[in-house]
């Protein structure tokens, strides 16, 4: 038996005519579930109105500026009434959107990016690799993440570029550490010792035989992960660390709002509501899968 | 058991040196001179001289691995050293005030959900699908959605703004001040704030606790030969599912910065989230830095402290 036919060996839950029946059957799963494609609904419609806010949002959210009408609150013009500096609210929090979802799915992105790499390394390697990358982990996940985006979004001087990656590249441990234990638990199993026994690469075990059968729990972990990172992202902003004014960002606008909290209340509650919309999007979605992919969650 | 627990520690420990090793660093990357900070810039013209005296002080001249070890040495004696720009403010003075007041808040916060989640999540598991499992569910989904600091803002609305407005001050209670903690009033709302979030959190896990013991052979088992019901869920079933409540109470108080950061911000309280805020930006290194190494002692022992309750709750649970 040469090594390219080894390779043909079906890894577990990718088999041609298995493989798609059990991703139908998790499509299934997921459309009785209401809830979950109301999420879907809502974050296909925000990434919408995320790619076109020029064209949806009435006015510029930088530099159409009223005059004299600072603070004031919603009318029929402008739903959302105007800003403390008399900008359209509608089309800032159009705009902060565009933040928002880059953050989210970019950041998370760049997390399961990580998180797969490392721990695959980690649980498929052993010995002192896997010592090495497990305290790596450890530390990570025992470090208050949030003083540590502060201080990194601190030096590295706040801007959408460092949000993305300061969120992204400590976000990784909970990726890596369910990635390390499946991929050790699996690597025990007779495909993965017959593909070594007839010779293939270890990388390619990784890739071909091991990370298809991991992917499962990492998009519910991911997908679970996006509403917290955007609540994160908000956070940032609103600290002043995050996207720069005048630069809209839901958090950045909370931010304003809080200012003038008293005065010109509507200022924080729309962007907020907004957070809440996407973050509960997302959640939906999140439970969602978790029930189609895992079905000894289900009810 | 005691060789556990040393071995624990001793990780927590390489755990804890990595942390402020990473801290340290990342302080010291940090653009902007504490120097000029410190001064205010512009205001007071001083010689080249002046400046490095003042950096001599402060040991800022020496190598930075110089830096390290002598403020590494310093905090395992317990001296945090003085903050940088609070001049001669010992930084232990400065977190030792702040940790009570974000501690207060918290528990209370804490305690407070813990009494309504844990029966809350008990009954929407054993009245799975009924009307109020779909409440809590829904409650609970749009608890863990809420950014706590938009809560907080508008809970600020609600009761400071609209409530007066529309009935007066409120029975018993009278004034809620929006910001700061001068009167106990001031506790009314942060609290509310940590509370929703918290309770979110805690009913979603107890309820899925709650399903997942009920459907183990033991509970079978206990119904099997005849035990009333109330006795097998809260003997049985109940007792089990705290196990996963445990998990979530230790990480809220590990990671209790988290949590509090900005709604400390958003209430104007003098907590650690507002030191810690603060400081960062003031570049007080000596208080960011001891600050994050004493939150990283509190994760590492509260997660030792979780694992072992767990041992004692679940006797199936053996520490090796």
């Amino acid at each position: 038996m040469s090594v390219a036919s080894a390779d043909q060996l079906p890894p577990k839950a990718t088999s041609q005519p298995g493989g798609r029946s059990e991703l139908l059957q998790a499509w299934q799963r997921f459309r009785a579930n209401r809830m979950s494609l109301v999420g879907l609904t809502l974050i296909i419609l925000l990434v919408l109105i995320a790619i076109f806010a020029p064209l949806i949002a009435p006015y510029d959210p930088i530099t159409d500026i009223f005059r004299g009408v600072r603070g004031v609150g919603p009318s029929w013009d402008h739903p959302f009434g105007y800003d403390h500096l008399g900008r359209d609210l509608l089309s800032r929090v159009i705009f902060g959107s565009r933040v928002a979802l880059l953050v989210g799915l970019v950041a998370t992105g760049i997390s399961v990016l990580v998180g797969i790499v490392i721990g695959a390394v980690a649980g498929y390697f052993g010995g002192w690799v896997d010592t090495l990358l497990s305290r790596l982990i450890d530390t990570l996940m025992a470090f208050p993440i949030i003083a540590l985006l502060v201080v990194l979004a601190a030096v590295l001087g706040p801007s959408l570029v460092t949000t993305i990656v300061v969120i992204g590249f400590t976000g990784w441990a909970r990726f890596a550490r369910v990635v390390r234990a499946e991929v050790m638990s699996l690597k025990q199993q007779d495909f993965i010792t017959a593909a070594k026994a007839v010779g293939v690469r270890d990388w390619r075990i990784i890739w071909r035989h091991l990370l298809p059968n991991v992917m499962g729990p990492v998009i519910v972990l991911a997908s679970l992960g996006i509403g917290g990172i955007i609540i994160l992202e908000s956070a940032l902003s609103f600290l002043g660390l995050g996207i720069r004014p005048p630069n809209p960002s839901w958090g950045g606008t909370l931010a304003d709002g809080r200012a003038f909290i008293l005065r010109y209340p509507h200022i924080a509650f729309f962007p907020g509501l907004m957070i809440v919309i996407t973050v509960l999007a997302f959640n939906f979605l999140g439970d969602g899968l978790r029930d189609a992919f895992d079905p000894r969650n289900r009810d | 058991m005691l060789s556990y627990i040393t071995r624990r520690l001793l990780q927590g420990a390489l755990v804890i040196f990595l942390i402020s090793l990473i801290t340290f660093a990342v302080m010291r990357l940090m653009p902007g001179d504490p120097v000029y900070m410190l001064l205010g810039e512009g205001e007071i013209r001083i010689s080249q001289e002046q400046i490095e005296a003042i950096k001599a002080k402060w040991g800022l001249d020496r190598p930075y691995y110089e830096q390290y070890l002598v403020w590494a040495w310093n905090l395992l004696r317990g001296d945090f050293g003085d903050s940088l720009i609070r001049t001669g403010v010992p930084v232990r003075e400065m977190i030792f005030e702040a940790i009570p007041v974000t501690a207060i808040i918290n528990v209370i916060a804490l305690f407070i959900s813990l009494a309504v989640a844990i029966p809350a999540g008990i009954w929407a598991g054993v009245k799975r699908n009924s009307a109020f499992d779909y409440a809590s569910a829904v409650g609970s989904t749009l608890g863990v959605s809420l950014p706590n600091f938009w809560l907080g803002l508008m809970l600020i609305v609600l009761f400071v703004l609209y409530i007066p407005q529309w009935f007066g001050d409120i029975p018993l209670i009278g004034k809620i001040p929006p910001f700061g903690l001068r009167s106990w009033q001031g506790y009314i709302l942060p609290v509310l704030v940590l509370t929703t979030e918290q309770l979110a959190v805690v009913t979603r896990v107890m309820r899925a606790a709650t399903i997942e013991a009920l459907g183990q052979d033991y509970v079978r088992t206990a119904y099997a030969k005849g035990l009333a019901k109330y006795v097998v869920i809260t003997r049985h079933a109940v007792r089990n599912a705290l196990l996963p409540v445990v998990t979530v109470i230790g990480f809220r108080i590990a990671f209790i910065l988290s949590g509090t950061i900005v709604v400390e911000t958003v209430f104007a309280i003098p907590g650690i989230g507002r030191l810690f805020t603060d400081s960062v930006f003031r570049l007080d290194y000596q208080v960011v830095q001891s600050l994050v190494v004493v939150l990283a002692v509190l994760v590492v022992l509260v997660n030792l402290l979780t694992d072992l309750t767990y041992a004692i709750i679940d006797p199936r649970i053996r520490i090796e």
